[in-house]
Order: C-alpha cells, then structure tokens, then sequence
C-alpha cells in the first residue's frame, strides 16, 4: 500500500534537525495571530521570518487567497517583518487563507500553521539535498552555491554547479567526501567545519529516520561563518513506518486527500484525477495503461485504481463507491487480469457492488486471465446494463463511445 | 533455452509454511516447478504437503541450500523480513554454490533495507536478486515448466519471445499478447516496480542476447527513474534482437504516485514521454496501445525475416 510519501511541515522537521544537531536558527510553530505576536515578543529578534506552513514548496512566491470571496489577500507565503506590526499584518493575511503555489495545485491549500522564526544575517544562500538514487544504489547528496532558487532550472542550466557524492551500502559517505564537497562549495574555516558536523548529522538522521527525502533551500552561511538550514523539507519512506512510531504524531491529516485515505483502508490505491471515466483495475502497471489508453480513445481518466492482489467483494464495492463519489464521473470501465484473483468472483462483486451502491453510469467490463468466461457469463446472465469487450482497446472505445452519449 | 531458470532448477521457498508461501507453493509445483522444500525459522523437521510430493522445511537456508542443493530461492516473507531473507539466501547460496537466483516477491520493504541488500548481494557475482515486490519469473516448457512467482501459469507457453517488465499484471497483458498472435514466451521476468531492486532491464536484455532461442523482446516499462531511458541506450549498441516496447503511465500527473512506490514523475523527470522517445531513438518498436504489442510484434518478426508474411 503506498500512500504519497510521507511528508511534514517545515517546522515539525527542523524540531528534528534540533534533536539531530543540525543548526537552525530559534523558531515557534503558531495557529493564532495571538500566539505569532506572542513569538514575536520572545524571540527577542528584531527581524523575524513569517513562514506559511504548507506541505508544497514555492511558498516565498505563492499568493494567498480569501477561501470565501477568492480575493488576493497577499503575494508570497513567507514574509520577513521588521516590527511587531508586521508580524500581525502578515499572520492575518495568512492564517486561514489558502495559499497557490506552483506546486501545491491551482486549488492551493489553505494555511492553519504558521512559523515565526528569529531573522539571520546571511552571507550566502546553498543548497543541500538527500535523497534516495535509484540508479545507484544509494543515497545521494547534492549541494550547490546557486541556494535559494529553483533547483531544477540550476540542474537544467548550470548542472557543473550541482556537486554530488553517494554513500555506500550502508549509508555512509567516504572518508574525506564530507571535505571535499566543503572545498568544492568553496567554504573554509568555521564555515567548513559547520558544514560537515551538518552533513554527517544529515546522512546519519537519514538513515535512522528512514528519509526519503531532505532538501535544505536555502542552506545560508550566516555573517559569522556558521551553516544554518534556513529550510526544512523532508518526507519519509511509508515502508519503514511501522518503525517509527514517533511519525504518526507529525501527520497532518488536513494535508492528506481523505478519499485517498480512505481507499487505503480497504487495500485500494486510488488517485482522484480531474476527466470523466472511472477505472477499476487490478495492478499499478496495468491501471496507469487503462488510464494511459481511454485518453488514447478520446476520453479523460477519472481516476487512478488499483484493486489490489487482495481484492474481495468488501473492497470492490468500496471502489465503486469511492468512484462514484466524484461527482465528474459519467462512465466507469472495469479491467481486470485474472491471476490469483478470479473473474467470475470480481463479477459477482460487481453485480452486489452496483446494487448497493445504486450504479447509474454506463458500465463496461473487460475480463481476461483466471476464469474470464465464466465471468463474462456471470455478468451477462445477471439484469446489470454492461457491455462486455475482450481486449482493453475495445474498452476503451466503449466507455468512451457512452460518455460521449451522455454529454451529448 | 531460457534465461536463468529451467525445468530443472530446483526451487526452495522461504516462508513456505505461511498463508502465500504454500498457496504459491501449490500452484508452482502444479505447473511443473521442481519444489525441493522451504525455509521458516522455528519449523525446521515439518514436512509441507504439495500435490504429488511432501517437502522438508528448515530453519535456515544455509541448511537447505545443502541439503537440496536447490538453485533458486522465492521469497514470501512479510516485509519487514523480506530483506534479512534475500540477505540470508545471499550468503547461503555464495557460500555453498557460489550461484543461485533470489526471486523476492514481497512488496513494501523499506528502502533503506533495499539499499543496504542489493550492496551486500553486489559483492557475490554468482547471486542474482529478482524483485522486489514483482511477480517473479516464468520460463515455459514443453511439458509444464518451472514458475517462480506468482503470475498465473496457464496463459503462457513456450516460445521464441523474451519478456520483461516492471508491473505485474501489466506483464500478464504483454503475454496475453503474444499468444494472441501465436508466439509463446523463452522467459518472462517481473523486475518490479520499486525504486531500489536487484535484476534491472539492462541485465534482462544481455542475457536474452546471449539466449539463441529468444528472437524478440517485449519489454514493459512504467514512468519514474530512468531505467528505460539507459535500458533503450545500452539496447542500440548492445542489443541485436528486434524490441517492442511499452511504458505505462502516460496520464499520469507529476508527483502523484501511481500505486507502485517507483511510479512518480519528479521534478518533471521520468516520464512516459521521455521513455517512449529514449526507445524509438534507440530503434525500439513502440506500441502506445498495450492491446496493440501483439501486433507490432507480428510486424517486426517479419520485417527482420523471423516470419514468413
């Protein structure tokens, strides 16, 4: 079962940077504009960071929006406020707000936690990443002097600024490579130093906390030399989490897709997308290829579904349900490969799923593999409306030739 | 011929006493696998009941591997054993044979176990690791054959076709395919969908190179990572047998993952796009219907005189 990442907010991560030792600068989580001002007051820093907290990144250039009217409420997620008066100002633009960011959706996400954190004179920004590289083997770090800015466009353009270094097998780097990415960062002294108890601090959290993910934009080295992760981004591999019980404390479930939660559940994987065909497959790979061949046809997948190698009449009707939630979805085609699970018994479950759930969309069914006739039987003898096709391209064709019967 | 496994590989199955473990047991010896016996920790000296044959269980498989002499290991473990298992197989197999195949199909390892196993399995070169989280690996035979997974036997047959591919049932849709224009398979192997495994596309196809039987190869790819990108690469200076390929996950939205934990577009890198254009520059087949392989399959046998029009 694979939910999408793991992922925590900016402030639950550097409260594990904190634990780890990796420097960050003082900092308060808040959900009430009382509460910044309150921060504000004891951190005793003239300038201060007010940091939306959001699992997307892009916040310093996102906009906030008023969820009611849908007004502009204010331009960039994070702020710095050089007064008491700023900090109230830019807490109220952005608590309860939702704020767009180029990766949080056009929908963007509304905002229920803020940071107030204690300014930071910085002589430059880096960039400091870990993460899983599959090619590899292992786990890469990559840093840069281009800090502060679009990693992808730096990768794209300039990928001579991006240093890298892997650690072995059992996630840990050479001896030496802490220094010479330092040098080839161009950092010396205190700086350098900084850098390293950093990054050993970095690959050995990775690993005890089973990272998938910690990216640090920007990393700045402050006006007396000293590194300091002005940013947190980290995201967990679900498959380890049965081991990290301390994980469950940091999810916030606001952030989570709640449908998506609750296929989960029952053994389903499902992603809501944005066309009108439902799809109930059997298998990752051969979900995204239903999806990947009714756009082929013409039509817009609905959906993501994968039933699961576990699938019994239970999960199916719940899949038939979750679909049928989305109030967009006008037809649903079915494709199953029958391996360890039977066809016949899929049709069975179709049948009692549509009764109890009121199916009122055309349906069309392909079967193949493990007892695919007798299924087809099943569904034919039965009195549901369904057309029944013998290859995926004919599915597809089908569905979409009935949803566009039904816009029409 | 095949790849890797034959009618006469001599199968052990870890976890053989749990629910899937003789389920899958089952169904392998059923199709002609030659189960020799099973490994679960505490049940060493029981016996397992599998149609036509009762096998031993052990505690370890270093005691297996000795006493069965056994080539190949498929692991069913749940997941948080799954990498002590393939670890324990490893050292099992390199120590008493110095080869054997490690077929895992557990899905849902961390990856961090993952990475630390495929460094240790990287220092025995006679040990190959199948999987994880994969359907396994099938090579048909004249009577039966020898399964190694949990893909449904009976929709294949022998043949002159390699498979390969990343997702399970979508791999049983590439055979459906090739039977559907009367072409059996040498192997099929599930390479799974996870971001760190074993055996990658790159070692399947110099391997159905070296295989004088297998005339063509379908492989099946799915978005994330670049290992079709490097797989069609290697495959236009390496590779003489003609290719039809598929990649899964054209509709896919950018950092949403698709079901199996590989299977996310990242940083706008990885996706189905750049993967069916890395293969046709590679002189890779493509069909962007997976209905239509059968097809493209037919068609490229004749074009390159495997088939009479």
């Amino acid at each position: 079962m694979s939910r999408e990442g793991v992922n925590i907010h900016e402030y639950q991560g550097k409260a594990l940077f904190r634990e780890e030792g990796v420097a960050v600068q003082e900092g308060v989580h808040c959900t009430t504009v009382d509460q910044a001002l309150e921060a504000y007051d004891s951190l005793g820093s003239k300038v201060v960071a007010v940091k939306s907290q959001i699992h997307a990144g892009g916040r310093g250039k996102g906009s906030l929006y008023c969820p009611d009217t849908g007004d502009l409420q204010m331009e960039g997620g994070v702020k710095i406020a050089l007064s008491r008066d700023e900090v109230e100002t830019y807490s109220k633009n952005i608590l309860g707000n939702i704020l767009v960011t180029k990766q949080s959706g056009p929908e963007g996400k509304m905002v229920n936690n803020l940071y107030i954190e204690a300014g930071c004179e910085i002589a430059h920004e880096y960039y400091l990443a870990l993460l899983v590289d599959r090619e590899e083997d292992a786990i890469l770090v990559m840093a840069s002097t281009e800090g502060g800015v679009d990693i992808e466009e730096v990768a794209e353009t300039t990928p001579q600024a991006i240093h890298k270094a892997w650690t072995d097998s059992s996630g840990k780097l050479s001896a030496g490579a802490d220094s010479a990415m330092a040098d080839s960062l161009g950092l010396t002294g205190v700086s350098k130093d900084s850098f390293k108890k950093m990054l050993g601090s970095l690959v050995s959290m990775f690993v005890s906390r089973d990272c998938s993910m910690i990216e640090i934009n920007p990393l700045v080295k402050a006006g007396d030399g000293a590194m300091i992760a002005l940013d947190s981004k980290i995201s967990f591999d679900d498959n380890a989490s049965y081991r990290h019980p301390w994980r469950a404390d940091m999810r916030d479930m606001s952030e989570e897709e709640e449908v998506e939660i609750r296929a989960n559940k029952s053994g389903l994987s499902y992603v809501k997308l944005d066309g009108n065909i439902g799809c109930l497959v059997n298998g990752a790979g051969l979900a995204m290829a239903s999806m990947d061949v009714i756009k082929l046809y013409g039509g817009e997948p609905a959906n993501f579904l994968d039933i699961g190698g576990g699938a019994n009449k239970e999960s199916i009707t719940t899949a038939f349900g979750i679909i049928l939630e989305d109030p967009n979805v006008e037809g649903i085609l079915v494709n199953i490969f029958g391996g360890i699970i039977r066809c016949d018994m899929v049709a069975r479950s179709i049948i009692d799923a549509s009764r109890e759930v009121g199916l009122s969309v055309p349906l069309v069914v392909r079967f193949s593999g493990t007892n695919h006739e007798e299924g087809r039987h099943v569904l034919e003898e039965s009195s549901l409306e369904v057309t029944t096709v013998g290859t995926l391209a004919d599915g597809a064709k089908a569905i979409v030739a009935a949803t566009v019967g039904v816009d029409a | 011929m095949s790849i890797w496994i034959n009618e006469s590989s001599k199968v052990l199955v870890q976890g053989i006493t749990g629910g899937q473990g003789t389920f899958h047991a089952t169904r392998m010896t059923e199709y002609g696998t030659d189960v020799v016996g099973g490994v679960t920790p505490g049940k060493g000296g029981q016996v397992v009941d599998l149609p036509g044959r009762s096998v031993p269980v052990y505690d370890t498989m270093g005691q297996a591997v000795s006493e069965t002499d056994a080539d190949v290991s498929v692991i069913y473990v749940p997941a948080r054993f799954a990498a002590a298992a393939i670890v324990e197989a490893a050292d099992a197999f390199n120590e008493t044979k110095g080869e054997g195949l490690i077929v895992c199909i557990t899905e849902g390892i961390p990856t961090l176990d993952m990475i630390r196993c495929v460094g240790h399995i990287s220092e025995m070169p006679g040990i190959r690791l199948i999987g994880p989280n994969c359907p396994g690996i099938i090579t048909p035979g004249e009577n039966g054959g020898c399964k190694v997974g949990i893909m449904p036997g009976y929709i294949h047959a022998k043949g002159r076709i390699g498979i390969i591919s990343k997702s399970g049932t979508l791999t049983y849709e590439a055979v459906a395919q090739t039977m559907s224009v009367g072409e059996g398979q040498t192997t099929c192997i599930g390479i799974g969908g996870d971001p760190i495994s074993g055996t990658g596309f790159i070692d399947c196809l110099a391997a159905f190179e070296e295989d004088p039987e297998t005339e063509a190869v379908v492989m099946i790819g799915e978005i994330g990572g670049t290992a079709e990108e490097d797989a069609a690469a290697w495959a236009a200076d390496n590779f003489s047998k003609p290719i039809v390929g598929f990649v899964a996950g054209a509709t896919a939205p950018p950092g949403k993952r698709m079901g199996h934990a590989g299977a996310i577009i990242s940083g706008g890198k990885g996706t189905a796009d750049e993967k069916f254009s890395a293969f046709e520059k590679a002189g890779i087949h493509i069909a962007r219907d997976p209905s239509k392989i059968g097809e493209v399959l037919v068609s490229v046998l004749i074009e390159a005189g495997l088939r009479e029009p």
